[in-house]
């Protein structure tokens, strides 16, 4: 049997994988400026990214960072390590094709809530549904951005857009009804301004083995200043957290705590342990591995071959 | 066959057995009563025998069933197409009677099930008709519950009796097709089969002995074009794929699914067409080139990210089984109308590779090539079958397959530096390192779906937009420099040349050899890679007076073929014309012929 291994063109050739690797620092991992609008909540949550990096000495090579379309699917681009920007609400989809294939990396997926939600909701589901092992964040700022200023999913009623200028009339989605509804295995809140926070559920999800969805609410200055003021205690707000007798394996209590007035709850709402997609696929592989056992491919091709004789 | 099966006999004298070459059968019913697996003994049969055979079948969308047709061709020497009328019909219905008989050949033979059918008086001068009361006779070999099951196998035996098959083969086959199930299954078919075969059945002047098979000493392997394409993607060392259910595609994926894990690898039933194609570019992009695939309706759903995958230059394979358009159009019928959204579909200049195969053989070859071109030249590959390869049955010769498998791991070398779209290299193709590959300089790649400079990081520049337009394109015309330039078949030079591609290459094949045995100097020319088309067709076009693309596909709004209307913007030479038709059946000789001379002779 052949094997085929294609031309490696990078002129500058080959190298070694270093013995020893510190953690990865700031300015190793930053690559592009970002393209956010100063004051962006997306700020902090990529921040927290290359923090997250840092303290979990995750390896370049071994991150991947995929986004779809959107102001904060710009994401990929300032991270250095491996990542795609793909087309606009199937982030998910390729991302699980990654997972799937690649069980030694990391997969991290970055988006909005346009992104997620409305051209990509099939997606969410499930993807949630199948429990495939990444991790999504969705910077959730209740306003199209990129387009500059059209209804979203989540924007409440009232809220006057280009699309809108009345006022917005649809229900908004409830990401955290819809996460746990699909299935979700991991399903946390949080916010762009609660860095402490914010951290410790990217955390949490990364540690997740499973779909691991954090609903990260994130302002745009631009477009829906003041959104999340309510959420934010320096702007006279407030941060209701979680009460640690929460038992997040009560998907009851969670759609309880999902339908809280406004600004919510925030942290983990409900966290189990299901077969991931990934393990249950590594299973029937293992399985029908076994069956095959010291067979080359085309040995084992051979076998049906013959049947078809 | 001889013209001469409808002999000047008496009745009550023993049938004569004559010699034959080949012979075209139909069995037609309705799609619950088995007759493709009827059609599937027959092939495996063939296949076992040293025979070529093709075969060609229609099935209801629905269900719930309705009447359905399955043609075998089986011939001791070349068998190019289906045939285009049958030797011997066996029909168990009125309706299939009356719908199929026209499809016999003049003094054929038509076996009719007589507790169903009556036949019509004015064509017994026509076709020899031989009754027998299959139903009750079903009853009497194996008892009343299993009558609407046996009635194929039964008539299996009938067929080999007049046909003076090789019965321990077949039982041999119906013990094989009923393996692991409980035995009393293949024991009432065996039951069935020899009540057929041991019938006595009156009225039948001739049976037929076939001329041994000409591929002596060679190992066949029968399968259909869905099977063999799926092995072939398997052969070519691809792992991961995703896919959503459509006819005539899912076969392909059920396969996949089925078979991937035994090599280690995957296939995802997605929620939908998008995130088949996204997961399919997000696997390869994991380092090993995935398959996706679907059927027209699909393919339109996935041209946004197929665009993505030519933008990031993401080799991929996607697979169109072909079927009737536009939208839901005709589920289970032939067609070649998807040949321009396989070249142009989606937004902007998105050039991708194209290629068609010509046979179920064939299926298994281009699979492996397309993985090969996918990965050399970093792009989409679309494999353009259709709906007539994708089910019939052919018998081929046994491939190489400890030569022919692939491994097609991801290399993970560390690398200094790397630029996926260097715009310096010598070849201008772009190389992808997979994520997991350790870049010491600390600068890594993206890919994106948006114009990009050589790391993949965003630009507005209209001069890099320019450049990587160029990049994308300039590729796959070296790719054309590479492609072997196709073969005349007949003489290199003359009046008429036939331009096929996909399905259309047995017909047009069996054309060119009929029309040249009457003294016409007509010749033919397939066409595999169809974008982009190899370079040097210019040359083989002039030696011609008419150029004429046969294919299944509408004439459009100017009067051309979609392939016709390639060639035409290619050669600027009005030449080049088309015989095309969209009645969902795949070509007959007959009408190739008879079309091509009405267009070549008209003024």
């Amino acid at each position: 049997m052949s094997t085929l291994t294609l031309p490696r063109t990078t002129a500058g050739g080959t190298a070694e994988l270093p013995a020893e690797r510190a953690p990865l620092t700031k300015k190793q991992t930053a690559a592009d400026h970002p393209t956010w609008c100063p004051g962006c909540g997306d700020f902090s949550v990529l921040a927290l990214y290359y923090k997250l990096i840092e303290k979990r000495k995750l390896d370049h090579e071994k991150i991947c960072t995929v986004a779809g379309i959107g102001c904060s699917s710009r994401f990929p681009y300032f991270v250095q390590a491996h990542g795609a920007h793909f087309i606009h609400g199937r982030a998910l989809a390729f991302a699980s094709g990654v997972s799937l294939s690649r069980p030694d990396l990391h997969v991290f997926v970055f988006g909005g809530d346009g992104d997620a939600f409305s051209i990509g909701g099939n997606h969410f589901n499930h993807t949630a549904r199948k429990n495939v092992k990444l991790t999504y964040i969705v910077m959730d700022n209740f306003v199209y951005g990129l387009t500059k200023k059209q209804t979203s999913p989540t924007s409440p009623i009232g809220f006057k857009s280009k699309t809108d200028v009345w006022g917005s009339q649809d229900r908004p989605i409830n990401p955290m009804k819809q996460a746990i509804a699909a299935g979700a295995t991991f399903v946390a809140r949080s916010t762009a301004t609660n860095i402490p926070h914010l951290l410790k559920m990217m955390e949490a999800a990364m540690d997740h083995d499973g779909f691991s969805y954090i609903e990260c609410l994130s302002e745009c200055i631009e477009f829906y200043p003041g959104a999340f003021d309510a959420a934010n205690p320096r702007k006279g707000g407030a941060f209701p957290e979680i009460p640690a007798d929460h038992d997040v394996t009560d998907e009851y209590a969670a759609y309880k705590l999902a339908d809280q007035t406004w600004p919510g709850a925030f942290g983990l709402f409900y966290q189990v342990q299901r077969p991931t997609k990934n393990a249950n696929e590594a299973k029937i592989i293992a399985d029908h591995r076994a069956k095959v056992e010291g067979q080359a491919d085309w040995q084992i091709l051979k076998k049906n071959f013959d049947r078809m004789k | 066959m001889s013209d001469t099966a409808l002999a000047d006999q008496a009745p009550g004298t023993s049938p004569k057995v004559s010699t034959i070459h080949e012979a075209v059968i139909r069995i037609a019913g309705n799609s619950q009563d088995g007759i493709q697996a009827i059609g599937g003994f027959l092939a495996r049969l063939a296949g076992r025998s040293e025979q070529e055979v093709m075969t060609f079948m229609t099935i209801p969308s629905t269900i719930s069933g309705g009447p359905s047709i399955f043609q075998v061709r089986i011939g001791s020497g070349e068998v190019l197409s289906a045939g285009d009328e049958a030797d011997v019909l066996l029909c168990f219905y009125d309706h299939s009677y009356e719908n199929h008989i026209s499809s016999l050949k003049r003094g054929g033979i038509v076996l009719y099930d007589s507790d169903h059918v009556k036949p019509n008086e004015e064509l017994l001068g026509s076709y020899h008709h031989v009754g027998v009361p299959i139903s009750s006779l079903v009853v009497e070999a194996i008892g009343g519950t299993g009558r609407d099951k046996g009635k194929n196998v039964y008539s299996l035996g009938l067929i080999a009796r007049m046909f003076s098959l090789n019965v321990s083969k077949l039982e041999k086959l119906i013990q094989e097709r009923f393996a692991g199930k409980d035995p009393t299954v293949a024991e009432t078919a065996l039951a069935c089969f020899r009540g057929g075969y041991g019938h006595e059945v009156q009225g039948l002047y001739q049976t037929f002995n076939f001329q041994p098979g000409e591929n002596v000493g060679q190992q066949q392997v029968v399968m259909s074009g869905n099977e063999a394409l799926a092995f072939g993607i398997i052969a070519a060392g691809v792992r991961f794929g995703a896919g959503y259910p459509i006819t005539p595609w899912s076969d392909i994926m059920e396969l996949l699914r089925r078979e991937l894990p035994k090599y280690g690898g995957t296939f995802v039933q997605t929620e939908d067409e998008i995130a088949a194609m996204s997961m399919a570019i997000g696997g390869s992009y994991a380092g090993r080139v995935a398959v996706t695939g679907s059927s027209g309706p699909g393919i339109s759903l996935k041209t946004e990210a197929l665009g993505w995958a030519v933008m990031a230059e993401m080799p991929v394979v996607v697979i169109d089984v072909q079927r009737g358009g536009p939208s839901t159009g005709m589920p289970t019928n032939v067609e070649q109308s998807d040949l321009n959204i396989a070249c142009f579909g989606g937004h902007g200049d998105s050039p991708r590779v194209v290629i068609a195969p010509c046979s179920v053989e064939d299926c298994f070859y281009t699979a492996i090539e397309a993985v090969n071109i996918a990965r050399k030249y970093s792009t989409p590959v679309i494999i353009l079958s259709d709906q007539g390869i994708g089910t019939r049955i052919e018998a081929f010769p046994y491939p190489d397959l400890e030569n022919v498998c692939q491994d097609i791991g991801p290399d993970f070398t560390p690398v200094a530096d790397h630029k996926p779209y260097d715009l310096e290299t010598t070849d201008g193709i772009t190389r992808h390192i997979a994520p997991g590959t350790y870049v010491a300089s600390g600068k890594y790649p993206v890919v994106t779906g948006l114009e990009h400079d050589e790391l993949g990081h965003p630009t507005g520049s209209g001069k890099l937009h320019t450049q990587m337009n160029s990049k994308r394109r300039n590729k796959l015309r070296k790719l054309a420099e590479e492609l072997p330039v196709p073969k005349v078949f007949g003489a290199s030079e003359g009046h008429v040349l036939l331009v096929s591609w996909g399905s259309a290459k047995g017909p047009i094949e069996e054309a060119v050899k009929q029309a040249r045995q009457h003294g016409e100097a007509i010749s033919g020319l397939h066409l595999k890679h169809l974008n982009p088309l190899p370079n040097g067709l210019e040359k083989i076009f002039e030696a011609f007076t008419h150029v004429v693309v046969v294919e299944l596909n509408d004439e459009g709004l100017y009067g051309h073929g979609q392939l016709c209307s390639i060639l035409r913007s290619r050669y600027c030479d009005p030449r080049i014309r088309s015989v095309t038709k969209t009645d969902g059946l795949t070509w007959k000789v007959k009408e190739i012929l008879d079309r091509t001379l009405r267009l070549t002779t008209k003024k």
